[in-house]
Parts: structure tokens; C-alpha cells; sequence
């Protein structure tokens, strides 16, 4: 009964969409309505099949095939997003790689830029933050995923929603505000898939066997909600039509950049740091095998985090026509966000307290200690270039690609990596990863990487800033806007092989994640579900 | 600190927690975003700012499209090189009926806020399809296919329907005629010409794109010779207290 019930709504879907692919009035609309036909073709094929079926048995025990699944998109979405920011990084250096005489525009910068900041942001950033959020609160709750196959709901379905948006960029697709690019349909489908998230994580926090809520999923939780409250706020619009992509958002001209920056910071302080604090919380002390430093810390900076993060939008805006008021208090609220960043960092550092040798030995440790220094680095430099004056110099630079980077490449990236080689071993069964060694080699070429992306981008942004208000003794501007572009052309090469290097480092775990898998050199399996809280 | 350890009710009930969070994540937006919509000193009292034309406003919407804003800013900051460079600093008025805003955050390129004008159409036309003939170290992709994409108007109305929706002041006249203002806009000598000027006071009116079709480089010419031109500034007297 309930198959049949999924196949008629199944096929209703197909219906709507292939009703929308005859009417659509633009390309990424109707590329759009394909795409769910497909989908929701297969998914109607696969419930006729399973009409009459007995039901399955209820399985106990943790629910692990979601977080392997996200595990290896995350590996996937981070090759992908790396590899078109490395495209991207040389076609500020050759402009010819645009490919425009072959390919038209679909493969301009204006086009790749979207594509490249939500591939790490939202596919590599996203899938790394659900996964691993649905293995924190299992083992810190005591119990099973809350709502059953929701969870593969919120799996696929956030899959599906990356491919719409991705695609969208490419074939013109955008509303243009930065990080919240995708159109109309697309931000429906997030806020569905986004609901489904909540209840699944919020639904087993509800049913935990432990009296406390941990850490970690206090900051899983409020990253959670308050994307969902950015997202739906931010992505408000007036749809021209049902069949076409285009909408007007509600908000215009100053109250618009506002809004867009209070959502461009915080998928920034929620998204990039209070998911991935969740993440710090669980796997450093689980890698370190000590407790988390401070308590007390944790409460205080918790707090304050949440608190004064969503302040600091109007650090984008400095200069601009937003009124003085705003400017004022987004600087003073984004200096004082220096004092709970740190607050996380040391209580990441310090947990290694007892533990420093560790580091000589343990490279997965290592990896998530320069995560956590880079996190220190890049939150005191944000606060920095959030003072007015400053700003003044580094805003529209490459120095705040630099300052970005240092962030998703050092902090995101590095975490993330941390978590795949903790979790790999232990989802699929194995002993131990397929090889330390090369863990060892990912991490230099990734801190590499790091280092020559960053220092690129100081060198490239202060200097531009500089050239850009230079004038003579008789008070003239010295340089042609040109001047700049092309005194950047070797730190944009540099930078480029900065990004290599990354990617490079990607690349072997990838393929050490992929031997850890197959199992090679893998010995017995050991039982997976043995219900240990973190605590 | 007796007040922490209160803090393990907070840790044992799952709902208490979330409403404590949400409630403290929504104060500063509500502090910094809603005042904007009342304070009345938020956008300046100018003179000479419309709605855009449909020509213009589908121009708008290839800009958008190609994410022009990616490398290019339209805010001009009130320093001292920026003033020199770019001309008088943006005020917020000037972006009053920005659905959505294009303020950017990056100057790959320089800053378009006020580009209209500054060089023929020709100039524009040849720079979108060979950035380089012009400016031979430029980086910018080329947009030839602009010149030879046909620009759709047949949705023009349901456009303008929209942004009338969501707050643009575009009058029932406007939306009735929008695809002859559209046409008006590619000929001067038309006859819509002088309903054009009517609807649009200072609607700049000729073929953009020097070809005889209507293709989407005329209308991203059409924004771009429009951008940063309509507020008279010999009217402006800035509000101290902002």
C-alpha cells in the first residue's frame, strides 16, 4: 500500500515535470524539469517493483550506510570543487581558458566563480557536515537515527539539490547574491530537504539514552536552525513565472545587501564554523584520546559564538551607501567575534594537553591540530580586515580571497580530511587506513598549498589595494585600473599552483580512501555498532 | 561561576536548547536589518532616480546572468581615489529598485557604478566581444555570443509584473506598454519615442549594438550607458547624521 502510495505521487512529480519542460521559457528551467523526470522516473519505476514486497525487518543498531555514502561524496564533491577552483585560478592568469570560441558561456568565470564556492562550500562543506553529524549524535546519544530511510531522503535529496544548482550556474541559472545563488525552485527543494535534516538530527537527540546533550550537537544543532532561518529569509522572491527560472527578490538596493550579507557571513560563522566546530568537538578528542580541555569554555564560547556571529554582516558593506549605524556596529561586533573564536581554539588545542607527542606519531592528529591553527589564524585576521581602515585597503582585493582561503582551505578542508581518515576505517571495518604514510604526504602538500595560496594573495591584494589609491606630488592617480591587472599576472599563476598542490593532496586521499575501502591490507572486520557513548 | 552550572538544564532538554539558540542568533539581525526598512534617513532624497527601462532591465538581467557582478563592483566608496577614479561616491538611492542588489564584493575589474557614458557604444560592443583589442591586458572572458544571441521579449510583461510585485514602481502604463517602450528604446525617430521619454524621462534611445537585429548586446549596452547617470548631483546635499 504505502509503495503504491509513493508510486502515484512519483508519477504525478513526472507528470508536473514534463508539463514544465513544455513550457519552460529558459534552458536551466527546462534542463531542470528533465533532470527531476529522471529522477523521479527511476524512483517510480523502483516502487512499482517493490509493490507486493513484505516489508523489511527493522534494523537496530547504529544506521551507518548514510554517513558511508556521505563519506564518499564528500571525497567526490571536494576533488570537484577543488579541481574547477584550480580551472578557475588560471583563468585569472590566461583568459583563454574561458574556452568562449569553443564553448560559448558556459564555461566563463562568471559562470565557474558560483560553481566553484558551492561545490566546497555546500557539496564538499555540506556533505562532510551531514555526515558526520549523523555520526557524532549516534554515538553521543546512544541511539539510531531518528525517522528511519528520512535520513537517505535527506541524503539524496541534498545530492539532487547540488546537481540543480551546479547545473543552474552553468546554464544561467543565478539570483546573483553570493553563496545563495540558486533560483526560486531550488531553495524550495533545500528548505524541504534542510526540515527533513532537522527532524532526523533533532528527532534522535530526542530519543538519546544520555542525560546530557554533547557538545558537538549543541553546535550542530544551532548550526542547523540557523541556516535554516538565513536560507528562508535571504532567498525571499517573486518568481516571474512557475516556468521559467528568473525571480526578483523581495528586498532592493540597501536593505538587500544587508540582508544578503547577514546571510554571507553567517553561511560563513554557521555553515563554515559552527558546523565544523560540532565536527572539532567529537573527532579531536576522539583522535587525541583525551577529554575536551574546558567545560566551561565550551558553555562560554558557545554563547557567544551564536550570539555575536550574526552581528558581523555589515564588515562586507564598510564604505558603501549602508547607513553609518550599521557600518559602526557591524565593526565593533565583528573585533569582539575575535574573543569567542579563540575561545574554540584553545579548547581544540588544549584537549591535545597530555597528548603533544602524539603529533610526532599520529598524522591524522596532525592534520586536525593545523586545522584548529588555521582556524585561530584566519579568525584573527577576519577581525583585523573588519576594521574599518583596514578595509578600506583590502576590501574588493584578492587579499580577502586570501583571507577566505585560509579559512575553507586551512580550517574547513583540513578538519574534514581529519574526519574522513577517523571515520573510513572505522565504517567500512578496517584495522587501520591503507597507508599513515600517505595520510603524511597529504598533509604537507596541503599545508603547502595553504601556505603559497595564501602568501600569493597578500602579496597580490595589499599590493593592488596600494596601487589603486597611489597619486603624485600634483595629487594625480598613478596608476590605470589595467596597471593592477596586469602587475597580478605571476601571483596569479602562484596562486594557481598554491591550488595544485591542494588539489594534488585531495588526490591522494582519495586514493587512499578508495584502498582503505576495497580493502587492501585490510585485516578481520570487527563489530561497528557497539554503542559506546563519547562522553 | 554558579551561573554554568545552571547551565546542564539547558543541556538535558533538546527543546530548550533550540529556543535558546534561535532566540539568540536572531537579536543582531533583527537590530541591524530591520530599522533599514523605517529609518527614513536609509535612502537620500534625490532627484532624477526611475525604474529601469524593459531594454534596460533585461540588459540588467544578461548582467546578473553572466555574473558580471562576480568581478565587478557597483558601489564607489567615498575615498579619496575611488571619487577620483569612478566619480562621486554611490548613494543608496541610487540602487532603490536593485532587485536584487549589485554592489559585488571583488574588483577583478574596475567598478561599473557609474560606467554609463564614459564610452561609446562601439567602444563597449568591441570590448564585450574582444576584451583584448582594447584593453590588451585585460583578463575579462569574451561575450561574443551576446552579439549574436536574439534577445526574448516575449515574457516582457510577466518581467516587469514581477518587480511590480515585489515593490518596483512601475505604473499599469508602464507594464501595458512595455514591449513598445522596449522597441522605442532602439530607435530615437520611432513613434514610440516620445511615450518612451514620457514613462522614462532621459531614456537614451539608438541601436546599441549597431546591427540591425535586437540582440541581448544591445540590452546589456543599453544598462551599461545608463549606469551611475540618472540622479542629478548639483541637487544632492549629503545627510551628516547617516
Amino acid at each position: 500500500m504505502q509503495h503504491m502510495v509513493k508510486a502515484i505521487v512519483l508519477a504525478a512529480i513526472v507528470l508536473a515535470a514534463a508539463i514544465a519542460t513544455n513550457f519552460a521559457r529558459d534552458l536551466a528551467y527546462q534542463v531542470h524539469a528533465i533532470i527531476i523526470i529522471l529522477v523521479a522516473g527511476y524512483l517510480f519505476i523502483r516502487e512499482i517493483g517493490k509493490i507486493g514486497d513484505k516489508p523489511l525487518p527493522v534494523e537496530t543498531g547504529y544506521m551507518d550506510g548514510v554517513i558511508r555514502a556521505g563519506v564518499i561524496a564528500t571525497v567526490f564533491w571536494g576533488l570537484t570543487g577543488f579541481t574547477v577552483g584550480v580551472w578557475i585560478a588560471f583563468q585569472l592568469a590566461f583568459p583563454s581558458l574561458n574556452l568562449t570560441e569553443w564553448t560559448g558561456p558556459y564555461l566563463n568565470f562568471g559562470r565557474l566563480r558560483p560553481l566553484h564556492t558551492s561545490a566546497v562550500i555546500f557539496a564538499f562543506g555540506g556533505n562532510a557536515l551531514i555526515a558526520t553529524s549523523f555520526y557524532v549524535v549516534q554515538r553521543t546519544s546512544a541511539a539510531r537515527l531518528f525517522g528511519g530511510n528520512l535520513a537517505w531522503f535527506v541524503f539524496w535529496g541534498y545530492q539532487l539539490f547540488i546537481v540543480l544548482a551546479a547545473t543552474g550556474y552553468l546554464l544561467g541559472g543565478t539570483q546573483s547574491k553570493e553563496y545563495a545563488e540558486p533560483e526560486w525552485y531550488v531553495d524550495i527543494w533545500l528548505t524541504i530537504v534542510w526540515v527533513a535534516y532537522l527532524v532526523v538530527f533533532a528527532g534522535t537527540i530526542y530519543k538519546r539514552k544520555e542525560p546530557h546533550i554533547y557538545v558537538a550537537n549543541w553546535f550542530y544543532l544551532a548550526f542547523i536552525l540557523t541556516i535554516a532561518m538565513l536560507h528562508i529569509i535571504n532567498n525571499l522572491s517573486v518568481p516571474v513565472s512557475i516556468f521559467g527560472s528568473k525571480s526578483v527578490s523581495m528586498f532592493a538596493g540597501v536593505q538587500d545587501a544587508m540582508v544578503q550579507w547577514w546571510y554571507g557571513h553567517n553561511a560563513v560563522g554557521f555553515f563554515l564554523t559552527a558546523g565544523f566546530l560540532g565536527m572539532m568537538y567529537y573527532f579531536v578528542p576522539k583522535q587525541a584520546n583525551r577529554p575536551v580541555y574546558s567545560y566551561k569554555l565550551s558553555i562560554v564560547h558557545f554563547w557567544a559564538l551564536i550570539f555575536l556571529y550574526i552581528w558581523a554582516g555589515p564588515h562586507h558593506l564598510f564604505y558603501t551607501a549602508l547607513p553609518d549605524w550599521a557600518q559602526t556596529l557591524g565593526m565593533v561586533m565583528s573585533v569582539v567575534l575575535w574573543m569567542p573564536s579563540w575561545g574554540g581554539m584553545i579548547n581544540g588545542l588544549m584537549t591535545l594537553s597530555g597528548a603533544w607527542d602524539k603529533l610526532r606519531t599520529d598524522p591524522v592528529l596532525r592534520i586536525m591540530v593545523v586545522s584548529i591553527a588555521f582556524y585561530g589564524m584566519s579568525t584573527f585576521e577576519g577581525p583585523m580586515m573588519a576594521i574599518k581602515a583596514v578595509n578600506s585597503l583590502s576590501h574588493y582585493t584578492d587579499w580577502t580571497i586570501g583571507h577566505v582561503h585560509s579559512g575553507a582551505l586551512g580550517w574547513n578542508g583540513m578538519i574534514t580530511f581529519g574526519a574522513i581518515y577517523f571515520l573510513v576505517p572505522r565504517l567500512w571495518s578496517r584495522e587501520r587506513l591503507y597507508s599513515l604514510k600517505l595520510v603524511n604526504t597529504h598533509f604537507w602538500l596541503a599545508t603547502i598549498g595553504i601556505v603559497i595560496y595564501a602568501s600569493s594573495m597578500w602579496v597580490s591584494g595589499i599590493m593592488e589595494g596600494l596601487m589603486w589609491r597611489e597619486v603624485d606630488a600634483q595629487g594625480f592617480l598613478v596608476n590605470a585600473f589595467a596597471d593592477t591587472v596586469a602587475a597580478k599576472f605571476p601571483l596569479m599563476i602562484i596562486r594557481g599552483i598554491g591550488g595544485l598542490f591542494y588539489l594534488t593532496g585531495g588526490i591522494v586521499m582519495a586514493y587512499n580512501v578508495w584502498k582503505t575501502i576495497t580493502g587492501a591490507g585490510a585485516a578481520k572486520p570487527k563489530q561497528a555498532t557497539n554503542a559506546i557513548p563519547a562522553e | 561561576m554558579g551561573i554554568l552550572d545552571k547551565h546542564g538544564a539547558i543541556e538535558r532538554s533538546a527543546t530548550l536548547l533550540m529556543v535558546l539558540s534561535l532566540l539568540v542568533v536572531s537579536i543582531g539581525g533583527l537590530v541591524q536589518i530591520v530599522p533599514l526598512f523605517y529609518l527614513e534617513n536609509t535612502i537620500e532624497d534625490v532627484e532624477g532616480m526611475r525604474p529601469y527601462t524593459p531594454l534596460e532591465l533585461a540588459g540588467r538581467d544578461v548582467y546578473v546572468r553572466e555574473g558580471c557582478y562576480v568581478c565587478h563592483s557597483q558601489m564607489i566608496r567615498p575615498l579619496r581615489d575611488e571619487v577620483e577614479r569612478y566619480g562621486p561616491y554611490s548613494l543608496a538611492a541610487e540602487s532603490q529598485y536593485d532587485r536584487p542588489f549589485q554592489w559585488g564584493s571583488k574588483r577583478t575589474g574596475p567598478d561599473l557604478a557609474r560606467v554609463g557614458g564614459r564610452y561609446s557604444d562601439q567602444w563597449q560592443v568591441d570590448h564585450l566581444i574582444d576584451p583584448r583589442s582594447v584593453v590588451p591586458v585585460s583578463i575579462m572572458p569574451s561575450y561574443a555570443f551576446l552579439a549574436t544571441t536574439p534577445l526574448d521579449i516575449e515574457f516582457i510583461e510577466d518581467r516587469i509584473r514581477a518587480d511590480q510585485m515585489a515593490g518596483v514602481p512601475y505604473s499599469q502604463e508602464m507594464y501595458d506598454n512595455a514591449r513598445a517602450d522596449l522597441l522605442a528604446q532602439l530607435d530615437p525617430y520611432s513613434d514610440g519615442y516620445d511615450g518612451l521619454q514620457e514613462r522614462y524621462p532621459g531614456a537614451i534611445a539608438r541601436n546599441f549594438d549597431g546591427q540591425e537585429a535586437l540582440t541581448e548586446m544591445d540590452a546589456l549596452v543599453a544598462y551599461l550607458q545608463m549606469l551611475g547617470t540618472l540622479v542629478d548631483f548639483s541637487t544632492f546635499e549629503p545627510d551628516e547624521s547617516r
